[in-house]
Protein backbone atom coordinates (compact mmCIF):
# COMPACT_ATOMS: atom_id res chain seq x y z
CA UNK A 1 0.00 0.00 0.00
CA UNK A 2 1.18 3.45 -0.87
CA UNK A 3 2.86 4.83 2.19
CA UNK A 4 1.16 8.33 2.32
CA UNK A 5 3.22 10.92 4.56
CA UNK A 6 2.73 14.35 6.28
CA UNK A 7 4.95 17.07 4.90
CA UNK A 8 3.44 20.57 5.57
CA UNK A 9 1.29 21.38 9.19
CA UNK A 10 -0.53 24.67 9.40
CA UNK A 11 -2.84 25.60 12.64
CA UNK A 12 -4.74 28.17 13.52
CA UNK A 13 -6.87 27.71 16.69
CA UNK A 14 -7.69 29.19 20.77
CA UNK A 15 -4.23 27.59 21.62
CA UNK A 16 -2.57 29.89 18.82
CA UNK A 17 -1.35 30.51 15.30
CA UNK A 18 1.08 28.50 13.67
CA UNK A 19 1.66 25.04 15.24
CA UNK A 20 4.85 25.52 17.10
CA UNK A 21 2.73 28.37 19.30
CA UNK A 22 -0.22 26.43 19.44
CA UNK A 23 1.54 22.92 20.49
CA UNK A 24 2.77 25.71 23.11
CA UNK A 25 -0.02 26.20 24.38
CA UNK A 26 -1.64 22.58 24.28
CA UNK A 27 1.66 21.84 26.95
CA UNK A 28 1.01 25.02 28.90
CA UNK A 29 -2.63 23.49 29.71
CA UNK A 30 -3.87 26.78 29.91
CA UNK A 31 -7.51 26.55 29.02
CA UNK A 32 -8.28 29.28 25.78
CA UNK A 33 -12.12 29.94 27.46
CA UNK A 34 -13.08 33.47 27.93
CA UNK A 35 -16.17 35.46 28.16
CA UNK A 36 -17.13 36.56 24.32
CA UNK A 37 -17.37 40.40 24.14
CA UNK A 38 -21.46 40.28 22.84
CA UNK A 39 -22.93 37.73 24.38
CA UNK A 40 -22.15 38.56 27.99
CA UNK A 41 -24.30 41.56 27.03
CA UNK A 42 -27.72 40.05 25.37
CA UNK A 43 -29.29 37.11 26.58
CA UNK A 44 -26.77 34.34 25.31
CA UNK A 45 -27.51 31.38 27.63
CA UNK A 46 -23.49 30.56 27.33
CA UNK A 47 -21.03 33.31 27.39
CA UNK A 48 -17.41 31.11 27.25
CA UNK A 49 -16.04 30.37 24.04
CA UNK A 50 -12.76 29.13 23.15
CA UNK A 51 -11.82 32.03 19.89
CA UNK A 52 -8.69 31.81 17.69
CA UNK A 53 -6.02 34.46 18.32
CA UNK A 54 -6.98 37.75 16.79
CA UNK A 55 -6.21 38.65 12.87
CA UNK A 56 -7.03 41.48 10.49
CA UNK A 57 -8.26 39.79 7.46
CA UNK A 58 -8.55 43.16 5.76
CA UNK A 59 -4.82 43.52 6.55
CA UNK A 60 -3.93 39.87 5.37
CA UNK A 61 -5.89 39.38 2.85
CA UNK A 62 -6.73 43.30 1.42
CA UNK A 63 -10.56 44.68 2.37
CA UNK A 64 -11.39 43.57 -1.44
CA UNK A 65 -10.76 39.72 -0.85
CA UNK A 66 -11.73 39.49 2.69
CA UNK A 67 -15.25 41.07 2.43
CA UNK A 68 -15.76 38.83 0.07
CA UNK A 69 -15.02 35.53 2.27
CA UNK A 70 -16.92 34.18 5.45
CA UNK A 71 -14.38 34.01 8.95
CA UNK A 72 -14.38 29.99 8.19
CA UNK A 73 -12.44 30.89 4.79
CA UNK A 74 -10.31 33.10 6.55
CA UNK A 75 -8.88 30.81 9.09
CA UNK A 76 -8.43 28.27 6.19
CA UNK A 77 -6.59 30.51 4.18
CA UNK A 78 -4.54 30.99 7.03
CA UNK A 79 -3.39 27.37 8.06
CA UNK A 80 -3.45 26.39 4.67
CA UNK A 81 -0.56 29.37 3.84
CA UNK A 82 1.56 27.91 6.76
CA UNK A 83 0.66 24.03 5.82
CA UNK A 84 2.12 25.23 2.25
CA UNK A 85 4.84 27.09 3.23
CA UNK A 86 6.06 24.47 6.07
CA UNK A 87 6.02 21.84 2.91
CA UNK A 88 8.22 23.75 1.08
CA UNK A 89 5.60 24.45 -1.81
CA UNK A 90 4.74 27.92 -1.38
CA UNK A 91 5.49 30.40 -4.02
CA UNK A 92 6.68 33.57 -2.69
CA UNK A 93 7.80 33.09 0.35
CA UNK A 94 5.56 32.54 3.76
CA UNK A 95 2.80 35.16 2.52
CA UNK A 96 -0.63 34.54 4.60
CA UNK A 97 -2.84 35.20 1.40
CA UNK A 98 -0.59 32.58 -0.67
CA UNK A 99 -1.52 34.85 -3.88
CA UNK A 100 1.54 33.56 -5.47
CA UNK A 101 0.37 30.04 -5.72
CA UNK A 102 2.15 26.53 -5.74
CA UNK A 103 5.72 26.35 -6.50
CA UNK A 104 6.39 25.79 -10.30
CA UNK A 105 7.71 21.99 -9.51
CA UNK A 106 4.20 21.10 -8.21
CA UNK A 107 1.92 19.67 -11.19
CA UNK A 108 -1.20 22.03 -10.43
CA UNK A 109 -3.60 19.32 -11.79
CA UNK A 110 -2.69 16.73 -9.36
CA UNK A 111 -3.14 18.90 -6.38
CA UNK A 112 -6.31 18.27 -4.41
CA UNK A 113 -8.14 19.49 -1.77
CA UNK A 114 -10.42 17.76 0.40
CA UNK A 115 -11.66 20.14 3.12
CA UNK A 116 -13.92 19.33 6.40
CA UNK A 117 -16.13 21.89 7.73
CA UNK A 118 -19.45 21.06 9.80
CA UNK A 119 -21.46 24.48 8.88
CA UNK A 120 -19.63 26.35 6.77
CA UNK A 121 -20.09 30.41 6.56
CA UNK A 122 -22.52 30.61 9.69
CA UNK A 123 -21.09 34.42 10.83
CA UNK A 124 -22.05 35.00 6.87
CA UNK A 125 -25.98 33.05 7.81
CA UNK A 126 -26.35 34.88 11.13
CA UNK A 127 -25.96 38.50 9.56
CA UNK A 128 -27.84 37.90 6.57
CA UNK A 129 -30.96 36.60 7.25
CA UNK A 130 -31.79 39.43 9.67
CA UNK A 131 -31.03 41.50 6.71
CA UNK A 132 -33.40 39.96 4.73
CA UNK A 133 -36.45 40.27 7.30
CA UNK A 134 -35.92 43.68 8.35
CA UNK A 135 -34.87 45.46 5.24
CA UNK A 136 -35.99 43.11 2.54
CA UNK A 137 -35.20 40.59 -0.37
CA UNK A 138 -34.02 43.88 -2.28
CA UNK A 139 -30.78 44.22 0.09
CA UNK A 140 -30.26 40.61 -0.01
CA UNK A 141 -26.03 40.75 -0.64
CA UNK A 142 -25.31 39.07 -3.80
CA UNK A 143 -22.39 37.30 -1.96
CA UNK A 144 -24.23 35.30 0.48
CA UNK A 145 -24.33 32.24 -1.35
CA UNK A 146 -20.92 32.73 -2.31
CA UNK A 147 -19.64 33.17 1.33
CA UNK A 148 -21.55 30.96 3.33
CA UNK A 149 -21.23 27.18 1.29
CA UNK A 150 -19.65 25.01 3.12
CA UNK A 151 -17.66 24.11 -0.26
CA UNK A 152 -16.36 27.60 -0.40
CA UNK A 153 -12.94 27.57 1.60
CA UNK A 154 -11.84 24.97 -0.29
CA UNK A 155 -13.24 26.18 -3.98
CA UNK A 156 -11.19 29.53 -2.72
CA UNK A 157 -7.91 27.44 -1.81
CA UNK A 158 -7.98 25.88 -5.61
CA UNK A 159 -8.52 29.29 -7.12
CA UNK A 160 -5.28 30.75 -4.39
CA UNK A 161 -2.91 28.33 -5.08
CA UNK A 162 -4.24 26.80 -9.10
CA UNK A 163 -4.46 23.27 -8.03
CA UNK A 164 -6.46 21.56 -10.44
CA UNK A 165 -7.06 18.26 -8.83
CA UNK A 166 -10.28 16.65 -7.23
CA UNK A 167 -11.39 19.08 -4.74
CA UNK A 168 -13.76 18.24 -2.24
CA UNK A 169 -15.37 19.33 0.82
CA UNK A 170 -16.35 16.72 3.58
CA UNK A 171 -19.06 16.81 6.00
CA UNK A 172 -19.38 14.52 8.96
CA UNK A 173 -19.99 17.39 11.93
CA UNK A 174 -17.50 17.23 14.26
CA UNK A 175 -15.46 14.15 12.75
CA UNK A 176 -14.82 16.36 9.57
CA UNK A 177 -11.60 17.49 9.50
CA UNK A 178 -10.16 13.66 9.94
CA UNK A 179 -12.60 12.10 7.19
CA UNK A 180 -10.64 14.60 5.44
CA UNK A 181 -7.45 13.50 5.85
CA UNK A 182 -8.64 10.13 5.77
CA UNK A 183 -10.03 10.32 2.03
CA UNK A 184 -7.46 12.73 1.20
CA UNK A 185 -5.17 9.99 1.75
CA UNK A 186 -7.52 7.29 -0.53
CA UNK A 187 -7.02 10.20 -3.29
CA UNK A 188 -3.27 9.37 -3.41
CA UNK A 189 -3.34 5.83 -2.59
CA UNK A 190 -5.99 5.09 -5.83
CA UNK A 191 -3.83 7.74 -7.75
CA UNK A 192 -6.10 10.43 -8.70
CA UNK A 193 -3.61 12.81 -7.25
CA UNK A 194 0.20 13.21 -6.12
CA UNK A 195 -0.60 15.62 -3.64
CA UNK A 196 -3.36 16.26 -1.39
CA UNK A 197 -4.21 19.74 1.02
CA UNK A 198 -6.31 18.89 3.36
CA UNK A 199 -8.07 19.36 7.02
CA UNK A 200 -10.83 20.63 8.81
CA UNK A 201 -12.31 24.60 9.36
CA UNK A 202 -15.07 26.13 11.66
CA UNK A 203 -16.10 29.40 12.49
CA UNK A 204 -19.23 28.81 14.20
CA UNK A 205 -19.41 31.09 17.25
CA UNK A 206 -22.35 33.19 16.74
CA UNK A 207 -25.18 33.93 18.82
CA UNK A 208 -27.80 31.49 16.86
CA UNK A 209 -25.33 28.52 17.26
CA UNK A 210 -24.32 29.41 21.04
CA UNK A 211 -28.02 29.24 21.85
CA UNK A 212 -28.72 26.26 20.43
CA UNK A 213 -25.99 24.20 21.52
CA UNK A 214 -27.14 25.35 24.79
CA UNK A 215 -30.62 24.63 24.21
CA UNK A 216 -29.51 21.14 23.03
CA UNK A 217 -27.65 20.79 26.59
CA UNK A 218 -24.60 20.07 24.77
CA UNK A 219 -22.47 23.47 26.21
CA UNK A 220 -21.10 23.57 29.57
CA UNK A 221 -22.56 25.64 31.87
CA UNK A 222 -19.53 26.18 33.94
CA UNK A 223 -18.34 29.78 33.84
CA UNK A 224 -15.09 29.46 34.70
CA UNK A 225 -12.66 29.28 31.98
CA UNK A 226 -9.71 27.46 34.58
CA UNK A 227 -12.81 24.53 34.32
CA UNK A 228 -15.45 24.79 31.76
CA UNK A 229 -14.03 22.09 29.32
CA UNK A 230 -12.58 19.81 31.64
CA UNK A 231 -12.56 16.27 29.31
CA UNK A 232 -13.04 12.94 31.55
CA UNK A 233 -13.55 14.78 34.81
CA UNK A 234 -16.30 13.65 37.41
CA UNK A 235 -17.84 17.39 36.85
CA UNK A 236 -17.78 17.66 33.19
CA UNK A 237 -20.99 19.25 31.80
CA UNK A 238 -20.25 20.16 28.41
CA UNK A 239 -18.10 21.55 25.82
CA UNK A 240 -16.99 25.16 25.13
CA UNK A 241 -17.39 26.28 21.51
CA UNK A 242 -14.60 26.89 19.83
CA UNK A 243 -13.11 27.90 16.18
CA UNK A 244 -10.25 27.69 14.17
CA UNK A 245 -8.74 25.42 11.31
CA UNK A 246 -6.09 22.91 10.84
CA UNK A 247 -4.37 22.30 7.33
CA UNK A 248 -1.92 19.41 6.22
CA UNK A 249 -0.47 18.59 3.18
CA UNK A 250 -0.15 14.56 1.91
CA UNK A 251 1.84 13.41 -0.60
CA UNK A 252 3.58 10.42 -1.14
CA UNK A 253 6.51 8.97 0.93
CA UNK A 254 8.74 8.79 -2.18
CA UNK A 255 8.02 12.03 -3.93
CA UNK A 256 8.37 13.64 -0.23
CA UNK A 257 11.71 12.02 -0.16
CA UNK A 258 12.65 12.77 -3.77
CA UNK A 259 11.95 16.40 -3.74
CA UNK A 260 13.84 16.58 0.05
CA UNK A 261 10.80 17.39 1.82
CA UNK A 262 11.10 17.11 5.87
CA UNK A 263 8.68 14.11 6.68
CA UNK A 264 6.18 14.90 9.53
CA UNK A 265 4.57 11.75 10.39
CA UNK A 266 2.98 8.95 8.75
CA UNK A 267 -0.70 8.79 8.31
CA UNK A 268 -1.19 5.29 8.36
CA UNK A 269 -4.47 4.10 9.46
CA UNK A 270 -7.84 5.51 9.14
CA UNK A 271 -11.38 3.92 9.69
CA UNK A 272 -14.58 5.18 9.70
CA UNK A 273 -17.91 4.26 10.83
CA UNK A 274 -21.24 5.29 11.91
CA UNK A 275 -23.38 4.98 14.81
CA UNK A 276 -26.73 3.83 13.25
CA UNK A 277 -28.26 4.94 16.64
CA UNK A 278 -29.51 8.26 17.52
CA UNK A 279 -28.96 12.05 16.05
CA UNK A 280 -26.73 13.54 18.72
CA UNK A 281 -26.29 11.00 21.62
CA UNK A 282 -24.01 7.51 20.94
CA UNK A 283 -24.87 4.05 21.67
CA UNK A 284 -23.98 3.15 25.38
CA UNK A 285 -21.75 0.06 24.47
CA UNK A 286 -19.89 2.76 22.13
CA UNK A 287 -20.47 0.60 19.10
CA UNK A 288 -19.54 3.22 16.09
CA UNK A 289 -16.91 4.44 17.69
CA UNK A 290 -15.19 0.57 18.61
CA UNK A 291 -15.73 0.01 14.98
CA UNK A 292 -13.78 3.32 13.68
CA UNK A 293 -10.92 2.40 15.91
CA UNK A 294 -10.66 -1.16 14.77
CA UNK A 295 -11.03 0.12 11.43
CA UNK A 296 -8.22 2.02 11.87
CA UNK A 297 -5.90 -0.21 13.59
CA UNK A 298 -6.68 -2.64 10.64
CA UNK A 299 -5.88 -0.18 8.03
CA UNK A 300 -2.58 0.22 9.73
CA UNK A 301 -2.13 -3.82 9.91
CA UNK A 302 -1.61 -2.77 13.53
CA UNK A 303 -2.41 -4.31 16.62
CA UNK A 304 -4.01 -2.73 19.88
CA UNK A 305 -0.25 -3.08 21.60
CA UNK A 306 1.03 -0.87 19.44
CA UNK A 307 -0.77 2.16 20.26
CA UNK A 308 0.87 4.40 22.61
CA UNK A 309 -1.36 7.30 23.05
CA UNK A 310 -4.82 8.53 21.83
CA UNK A 311 -5.49 11.90 20.88
CA UNK A 312 -9.35 11.40 22.22
CA UNK A 313 -12.26 13.73 20.97
CA UNK A 314 -12.80 14.00 24.71
CA UNK A 315 -15.34 17.01 24.24
CA UNK A 316 -15.77 17.44 27.95
CA UNK A 317 -19.60 16.44 27.12
CA UNK A 318 -20.83 13.77 30.11
CA UNK A 319 -21.99 10.81 27.54
CA UNK A 320 -19.24 11.37 24.52
CA UNK A 321 -16.28 10.84 27.39
CA UNK A 322 -18.19 8.05 29.45
CA UNK A 323 -18.63 6.50 25.79
CA UNK A 324 -15.49 7.09 24.15
CA UNK A 325 -13.86 5.31 27.38
CA UNK A 326 -15.86 2.55 27.26
CA UNK A 327 -15.00 1.85 23.36
CA UNK A 328 -11.47 2.51 24.37
CA UNK A 329 -11.37 -0.24 26.65
CA UNK A 330 -13.47 -2.73 24.50
CA UNK A 331 -11.01 -1.67 21.45
CA UNK A 332 -7.40 -1.91 23.79
CA UNK A 333 -7.97 -4.08 26.34
CA UNK A 334 -5.97 -4.06 29.29
CA UNK A 335 -3.14 -2.77 27.11
CA UNK A 336 -3.91 1.38 28.42
CA UNK A 337 -2.85 3.99 25.17
CA UNK A 338 -2.23 7.26 27.41
CA UNK A 339 -5.41 9.06 26.78
CA UNK A 340 -5.58 12.76 26.26
CA UNK A 341 -7.92 15.31 24.99
CA UNK A 342 -6.51 18.64 24.30
CA UNK A 343 -10.04 20.08 24.25
CA UNK A 344 -9.34 21.16 27.27
CA UNK A 345 -7.44 24.04 26.52
CA UNK A 346 -9.02 24.93 22.76
CA UNK A 347 -12.91 23.67 23.47
CA UNK A 348 -14.62 22.04 20.72
CA UNK A 349 -13.36 23.04 17.47
CA UNK A 350 -15.99 21.22 15.45
CA UNK A 351 -15.32 20.41 11.68
CA UNK A 352 -11.72 21.48 12.76
CA UNK A 353 -11.81 19.56 15.29
CA UNK A 354 -9.99 16.33 13.77
CA UNK A 355 -7.50 17.78 11.36
CA UNK A 356 -5.90 20.32 14.37
CA UNK A 357 -5.72 17.37 16.62
CA UNK A 358 -4.00 14.61 14.00
CA UNK A 359 -1.19 17.62 14.22
CA UNK A 360 -1.24 17.51 17.79
CA UNK A 361 -1.02 14.01 17.50
CA UNK A 362 2.32 14.33 15.28
CA UNK A 363 3.63 16.78 17.67
CA UNK A 364 3.21 13.78 20.50
CA UNK A 365 5.28 11.45 18.34
CA UNK A 366 7.77 13.80 17.51
CA UNK A 367 8.61 15.53 20.83
CA UNK A 368 7.51 11.96 22.65
CA UNK A 369 5.37 13.71 25.02
CA UNK A 370 1.61 13.31 25.63
CA UNK A 371 0.03 16.34 26.92
CA UNK A 372 -2.00 16.94 29.97
CA UNK A 373 -5.85 17.10 29.87
CA UNK A 374 -6.29 20.33 30.81
CA UNK A 375 -8.69 21.63 33.59
CA UNK A 376 -9.30 17.57 34.52
CA UNK A 377 -8.64 17.36 37.89
CA UNK A 378 -10.89 14.22 39.25
CA UNK A 379 -10.97 11.44 36.62
CA UNK A 380 -14.42 10.07 36.45
CA UNK A 381 -14.52 6.75 38.11
CA UNK A 382 -16.60 5.65 35.36
CA UNK A 383 -14.03 5.87 33.12
CA UNK A 384 -11.93 2.92 32.98
CA UNK A 385 -8.61 4.68 30.90
CA UNK A 386 -5.65 5.95 31.50
CA UNK A 387 -6.57 9.65 31.52
CA UNK A 388 -3.42 11.82 31.72
CA UNK A 389 -3.89 14.73 33.73
CA UNK A 390 -2.04 17.36 35.91
CA UNK A 391 1.35 17.24 33.92
CA UNK A 392 2.55 16.46 30.32
CA UNK A 393 4.08 13.26 30.25
CA UNK A 394 7.34 12.27 28.59
CA UNK A 395 7.66 8.85 27.05
CA UNK A 396 7.86 7.01 23.75
CA UNK A 397 5.09 7.84 21.44
CA UNK A 398 5.70 5.93 18.28
CA UNK A 399 2.14 5.40 17.24
CA UNK A 400 -0.90 8.22 18.13
CA UNK A 401 -4.59 7.52 17.70
CA UNK A 402 -6.85 10.40 16.85
CA UNK A 403 -10.29 10.03 17.47
CA UNK A 404 -13.36 12.22 16.22
CA UNK A 405 -16.79 11.45 16.67
CA UNK A 406 -19.84 13.78 15.04
CA UNK A 407 -23.41 14.76 15.48
CA UNK A 408 -24.97 12.17 13.31
CA UNK A 409 -23.36 9.05 14.73
CA UNK A 410 -20.44 9.57 12.13
CA UNK A 411 -17.19 8.50 13.46
CA UNK A 412 -13.52 8.59 12.18
CA UNK A 413 -10.36 7.76 13.90
CA UNK A 414 -6.35 8.30 11.94
CA UNK A 415 -3.52 6.83 12.88
CA UNK A 416 -0.40 8.07 12.48
CA UNK A 417 3.83 7.40 13.24
CA UNK A 418 6.77 8.92 12.96
CA UNK B 1 -25.26 65.46 -8.87
CA UNK B 2 -23.22 63.55 -10.71
CA UNK B 3 -19.68 64.56 -9.56
CA UNK B 4 -21.27 63.43 -5.98
CA UNK B 5 -22.10 60.29 -7.38
CA UNK B 6 -18.81 59.91 -8.92
CA UNK B 7 -17.31 60.81 -5.58
CA UNK B 8 -19.29 58.16 -3.72
CA UNK B 9 -18.51 55.46 -6.65
CA UNK B 10 -14.72 56.21 -5.96
CA UNK B 11 -15.46 55.75 -2.22
CA UNK B 12 -17.29 52.48 -2.71
CA UNK B 13 -14.94 50.70 -5.14
CA UNK B 14 -11.54 52.38 -2.53
CA UNK B 15 -12.58 51.42 0.31
CA UNK B 16 -14.67 48.13 -0.20
CA UNK B 17 -13.11 46.71 -3.30
CA UNK B 18 -9.62 47.83 -2.54
CA UNK B 19 -9.38 49.39 -5.90
CA UNK B 20 -6.78 51.90 -6.22
CA UNK B 21 -8.70 55.55 -6.67
CA UNK B 22 -6.13 57.01 -9.67
CA UNK B 23 -7.86 53.75 -11.71
CA UNK B 24 -11.48 54.68 -10.85
CA UNK B 25 -12.23 56.59 -13.67
CA UNK B 26 -15.54 57.38 -15.95
CA UNK B 27 -13.94 55.48 -18.67
CA UNK B 28 -12.69 52.34 -16.82
CA UNK B 29 -15.17 49.63 -16.99
CA UNK B 30 -16.11 47.40 -14.45
CA UNK B 31 -14.39 44.60 -15.53
CA UNK B 32 -11.13 45.99 -16.43
CA UNK B 33 -11.13 47.43 -13.16
CA UNK B 34 -11.88 43.00 -11.60
CA UNK B 35 -15.32 43.62 -10.63
CA UNK B 36 -17.71 40.47 -11.76
CA UNK B 37 -21.44 40.69 -12.43
CA UNK B 38 -22.30 39.62 -8.45
CA UNK B 39 -19.55 42.75 -7.40
CA UNK B 40 -21.29 44.87 -9.42
CA UNK B 41 -25.03 43.69 -7.75
CA UNK B 42 -22.86 44.76 -4.25
CA UNK B 43 -21.59 47.68 -5.65
CA UNK B 44 -25.32 48.82 -6.36
CA UNK B 45 -26.64 48.04 -2.64
CA UNK B 46 -23.62 50.34 -1.59
CA UNK B 47 -24.56 53.21 -3.12
CA UNK B 48 -28.52 52.46 -2.19
CA UNK B 49 -27.16 52.17 1.35
CA UNK B 50 -25.16 55.91 0.77
CA UNK B 51 -27.38 57.88 -1.93
CA UNK B 52 -31.06 55.89 -1.48
CA UNK B 53 -30.63 55.27 -5.66
CA UNK B 54 -31.81 52.37 -6.50
CA UNK B 55 -30.45 50.55 -9.63
CA UNK B 56 -32.59 47.87 -10.94
CA UNK B 57 -30.82 44.52 -12.65
CA UNK B 58 -32.41 45.12 -15.95
CA UNK B 59 -30.99 48.96 -16.06
CA UNK B 60 -27.20 47.30 -15.21
CA UNK B 61 -27.82 45.14 -18.50
CA UNK B 62 -26.45 48.37 -20.27
CA UNK B 63 -23.76 49.69 -17.96
CA UNK B 64 -20.45 48.76 -18.66
CA UNK B 65 -18.07 51.39 -17.52
CA UNK B 66 -18.22 53.79 -13.83
CA UNK B 67 -19.76 56.65 -16.20
CA UNK B 68 -22.46 54.50 -17.16
CA UNK B 69 -23.50 54.00 -14.19
CA UNK B 70 -22.78 57.39 -12.51
CA UNK B 71 -24.87 58.73 -15.69
CA UNK B 72 -27.26 56.09 -14.98
CA UNK B 73 -27.45 57.07 -11.08
CA UNK B 74 -27.61 60.91 -11.72
CA UNK B 75 -30.98 60.12 -14.11
CA UNK B 76 -32.33 58.46 -11.24
CA UNK B 77 -31.76 61.23 -9.00
CA UNK B 78 -33.22 64.06 -11.50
Amino acid sequence: MTDVVITGRGIICPAGRGVADAWQGILSAKSAAAPHPTFTTDDTPVTLVCQAPEFDPDAEFGRGTSRRLDRYTHLAMVAAAEALADAGLLADGDDAAFGGGLVDEVDRDRVGMLLGSGIGGAETWASEYPNYLERGPRRVSPMFIPKMLSNTAAGVLSMRSGARGPNMTVNTACAAGASAMHIGRDLIRSGQADLVIAGGVEAGITGLAMSAFAQMGALTKNDDPGSASRPFDVDRDGFVMGEGAGIVVLERAADAEARGATIHGRLVGAGASADAHHMTAPPEDGGGAILSMQRALADAGFDPGDIDHINAHGTSTPLNDKTEARAVREVFGDHRPALASTKGVTGHLLGAAGAVEAIFALQSIATDTVPATANTATVDPEIDADVVIDAARSQPVGAVMSNSFGFGGQNASLVFTA
Amino acid sequence: MSDDIMATFTEILTEDFDIPADEVTRDASFEGLGLDSLDVVDLTLALEEKTGITLEDDELEDVVTVGDAVDLAASKQE
